[in-house]
């Protein structure tokens, strides 16, 4: 399917892509290396991008997609490394010096002005005027003009209100807006993540439509399936290096997901639960869903860690959320230890034993100027009365209580009035941890509990994990870190576009996983139906 | 929703008036300012403590709006800044400044009017580019910013003069007191002032680079605006609009005292009037025509409780309950429109 698609993109446009190039390349990324602190994001990276070719960057979580993008569209600096624009090395100091080169970035987050029309949007700061008067008639000439190159002038208004427009099509006016800059390079992050599947098919002809203006189109996607559909070459990152470019035809699916993965296995895990310290059923849910989610099947009893493995998007938070009542469930049926419930809000959930260690711990886990006491009492101390463990504020009991939390977790702080916000990443989970512990928790879900979290503290993190499922919680574990997930998982559930797509046992492979998390497993399944 | 609606369907009148205003931005506060005036005349009707209607009374009415103008007038700078997401505290202390200045400068001289004024107006500039600065270069906080800058402004001034000093000459209280034909020459200097904020705002560049800024700051910046000149000029606007505010006050009373521009209220009102007429706290929406309803909105209500004989406590009270549920109508709209 992918090959006939191949050839009527390519056909006339670049007839021999790959072989016999006698196309210069429009961008061309030498060597470049940027570093973080404690991480090396991109190391040594080489890629060639061509006129009126589409090319994707495949490669996990982590792997320096989003690091490489930015440094193409200006908004980071490589710290070594040369960026040539048609053959000149370029320095970019700011998005806005790269946008005027003619290298546009399209973020998943639009930068458009809902309050404003799409005009003003698309020629914010370059409307055409006479004396600072804006000519509104040409304004919107230009606009249409651009819209018609993008053959989306039916589609959308040059005066209507861009917060008015879908997504899809405020997509395009973001599309529009980079050709209105000449953009010769259009790099685009995850385009059709928001997109429902029509929409996906709008953008494929559009892309084309720009492809066959000689515009290079670098993407970022998670969907191996539409990188099959779209690009010409793709390039594998995997732990910021490049592992390999090659032309679509070429390579099979099976073979891009191997390329994205087989890291060594080096770091410590706790060991796993032995089948006796596995007991009752703590969470069950049936056909669940709601406007992220459909179909979930999901068991968890007491004692075991559950690892939900799944890309950027697949409904991996949406799920935790879902059950702890943040974006409640709306179909399907939820039980707790074997009563049917559902939780409408977090409150719910918490006095129900539920427990929420979220994916970014400074804003929806800590109150980052108070003090490691009133974080680790903060939930407890606001549902007391709820879960009935009686205690007062200020008392030797409260304080004593935090204390002995926080030396349960392993806190490592000067002293309990130490305001959060000077806490390492390592120590500020922990805080968090102890907060569930302070209510008492027996289902704890936690989303990316060791991101920006160094090694010896990660490590730290997953005993007190393990401890937890030890002294009889279910555990529900998100992580993007595949090692993490077969190192730490007694079971493995993989999620893909809002559902669960598999289960895998304890220990499964890095391919295993990706393919079921890419949508590889779901499309040829469907091949083989079709067939 | 109306467009899937089969051709038999005729939208009702009252849907198709509101189409109609929609398709012309007139802000919605205009149908709170109706409403007002329709309580007002009924209100008058039965508490009046005279016969006369005051809608039928022309001395009234343009009382109304003779009323308006300094508020308006002020009000007006303080929707730009508030478009551009930032707030001005000073206000009242620079309209203060203006007033004391001006009778001060012009000690009754005809001759020394118009340098006084272009003096004047240069302080404006001079203060919306100290606030301008201190929000965009040093990044801080515009409320706290323009706090300070007013408070200075106080102190400076409080320090100089502690009572009426000097006055201004008789033909400059043509500004308060003229007329041309029934028209108070005041009421059209507001009428213009409005106007011009609306062209700047609606048809030049500026303006849309304004509401950028104020929409998203981060979006401006990558489209290559200079997001801190967008907002410096824009507090230079508003000051600019106090002095004007200052010179119309000094112009009815003759003279100017330190308390004149913190008495009116000057600050607080014209914000609230801004947000009344539908301008965000959080900037990027909003306009004059707006703002210039919730102006003549605090008008009405003022002349009505005068007409039936409320006292000043129980009109605050009942401005305050009127703002809050005027923003309130905007929050709870706003949330409607999302789903």
């Amino acid at each position: 399917m992918a090959e006939s698609f191949l050839t009527e993109v390519v056909e006339p446009v670049a007839p021999t892509p790959p072989v016999a190039r006698d196309v210069a390349p429009v961008l061309a990324v030498e060597g470049v290396t940027k570093r973080f602190p404690g991480v090396v994001a991109l190391d040594d990276v080489s890629v060639e991008f061509y006129p009126g070719e589409v090319h994707a960057v495949v490669g996990e979580n982590g792997a320096g997609k989003s690091t490489l993008m930015k440094v193409l569209a200006g908004a980071y600096r490589p710290d070594s490394g040369t960026i040539r624009l048609d053959g000149a090395p370029v320095v970019f100091n700011h998005p806005s010096e790269a946008q005027a080169a003619g290298i546009s970035i399209i973020y998943q987050e639009f930068n458009l002005l809902p309050e404003r029309t799409v005009m003003e949007n698309i020629f914010l700061g370059r409307e055409p005027h006479r004396f600072g008067v804006i000519d509104y008639g040409r304004l919107e000439e230009d606009t249409l003009a651009v819209l018609k190159r993008l053959e989306a002038e039916a589609l959308i208004s040059p005066t209507a209100l861009l917060g008015g427009l879908s997504v899809a099509q405020q997509q395009v006016v973001e599309i529009a807006k980079a050709l209105s800059y000449d953009a010769k390079v259009l790099i685009m992050d995850e385009p059709t993540a928001a997109l429902a599947q029509q929409e996906v098919a709008v953008l494929t002809a559009l892309v084309r439509r720009l492809q066959a203006r000689g515009i290079a189109i670098i993407f970022i996607s998670h969907r191996l399936v539409e990188v099959f559909e779209l690009a010409q070459r793709v390039t594998v990152l995997k732990d910021g290096q490049k592992v390999a470019t090659a032309p679509t035809k070429d390579v099979t699916m099976s073979k891009i997901v191997e390329m994205m993965v087989g890291r060594v296995l080096s770091d410590y895990f706790p060991e796993r639960a032995r089948p006796e310290d596995i007991g009752a059923m703590a969470l069950r849910l049936s056909g669940a869903g709601n406007a992220a989610l459909r179909d979930i099947d999901l068991e968890l009893r007491a004692g075991e860690i559950v690892g939900v493995a799944g890309l950027q998007g697949s409904g991996r938070t949406a799920l935790a959320q879902a059950i702890f009542g943040v974006q409640p469930f709306q179909s399907g049926a939820m039980e707790i230890h074997g009563r049917a419930e559902l939780f409408r809000t977090p409150a719910q959930a918490i006095r129900n034993r539920f427990g929420y260690v979220t994916e970014d711990r400074k804003y929806e886990g800590l109150t980052l100027k108070q003090p490691i006491n009133d974080n680790i009492m903060l939930t407890l101390r606001s549902l007391r009365a709820k879960l009935s463990r009686a205690f007062r504020n200020g008392t030797r009991a409260d304080r004593d209580l935090a204390v002995e939390l926080a030396q349960r977790v392993d806190v490592r702080a000067p002293g309990m009035d130490r305001e959060v916000q000077f806490l390492s990443g390592g120590n500020q989970q922990k805080v968090v941890l102890a907060k569930w512990l302070a209510t008492d928790a027996r289902v704890l879900i936690f989303d990316e509990p060791t991101r920006g979290i160094d090694v010896e503290a990660k490590a730290s993190i997953h005993e007190r994990i393990r401890e937890l499922a030890r002294a009889g919680a279910a555990v529900l574990m998100i992580s993007s870190e595949l090692p993490e997930v077969i190192g730490m998982s007694d079971r493995i559930v993989v999620m893909w576009d809002g559902t669960i797509v598999g289960e895998l046992p304890a220990g499964a492979g890095e391919a295993d996983i990706m393919h079921l998390a890419t949508g590889f497993a779901e499309s040829s399944r469907n091949e083989e139906k079709s067939v | 929703m109306t467009a899937i609606s089969p051709p038999a369907a005729q939208p009702s009148a009252v849907g198709r008036a509101r189409q109609w205003l929609r398709d012309r931005n007139v802000p919605p506060v205009y149908g709170i300012l109706v409403i007002i005036f329709i309580v007002a005349i009924l209100l008058d009707a039965f508490f009046g403590i005279d016969d006369e209607l005051f809608i039928l009374n022309q001395t009234i009415l343009t009382n109304i709006l003779v009323r308006s103008v300094a508020l308006g007038i002020v009000a007006v700078g303080q929707t730009f800044v508030m478009v551009g997401a930032s707030i001005d505290l000073s206000v009242a202390y620079l309209i203060s400044v203006t007033a004391v200045g001006a009778s001060y400068l012009m000690a009754g001289d005809p001759n020394r009017v118009w340098w006084t004024v272009l003096v004047l107006f240069v302080v404006g500039i001079v203060v919306g580019l100290i606030n301008g600065t201190l929000i965009t270069r040093l990044r801080i906080n515009s409320l706290i910013a323009t706090l300070g800058v007013g408070l200075i402004l106080r102190g400076l001034l409080n320090a100089t003069f502690e009572n009426f000093a000097g006055s201004v000459p008789a033909s400059f209280q043509t500004f308060a007191y003229g007329t041309i034909g029934p028209l108070p020459i005041s009421v059209l200097v507001l009428f213009l002032v409005v106007l011009a904020g609306w062209f700047v705002l609606r048809r030049m560049r500026y303006g849309s680079h304004l509401y950028a800024v104020g929409g998203s700051e981060e979006v401006a910046r990558l489209s290559g605006l200079r997001t801190e000149r967008v907002l410096t000029m824009a507090h230079v606007i508003c000051s600019v609009t106090a002095v004007l505010t200052g010179l119309f006050v000094v112009s009815r009373l003759r003279a100017g005292a330190p308390w004149v521009g913190t008495d009116g209220l000057y600050d607080l009102e014209s914000i609230a009037a801004t947000v009344i007429g539908g301008t965000a706290l959080s900037g990027g929406k909003g306009g004059v025509w707006g703002t210039l309803a919730g102006v003549l909105i605090f008008s009405i209500l003022d002349t009505m409780f005068n007409q039936i004989g409320i006292d000043a406590y129980m009109k605050q009270i009942l401005r305050g309950a009127i703002i809050i549920l005027a923003v309130g109508f905007y929050t709870f709209r706003s949330k409607a429109e999302q789903g």
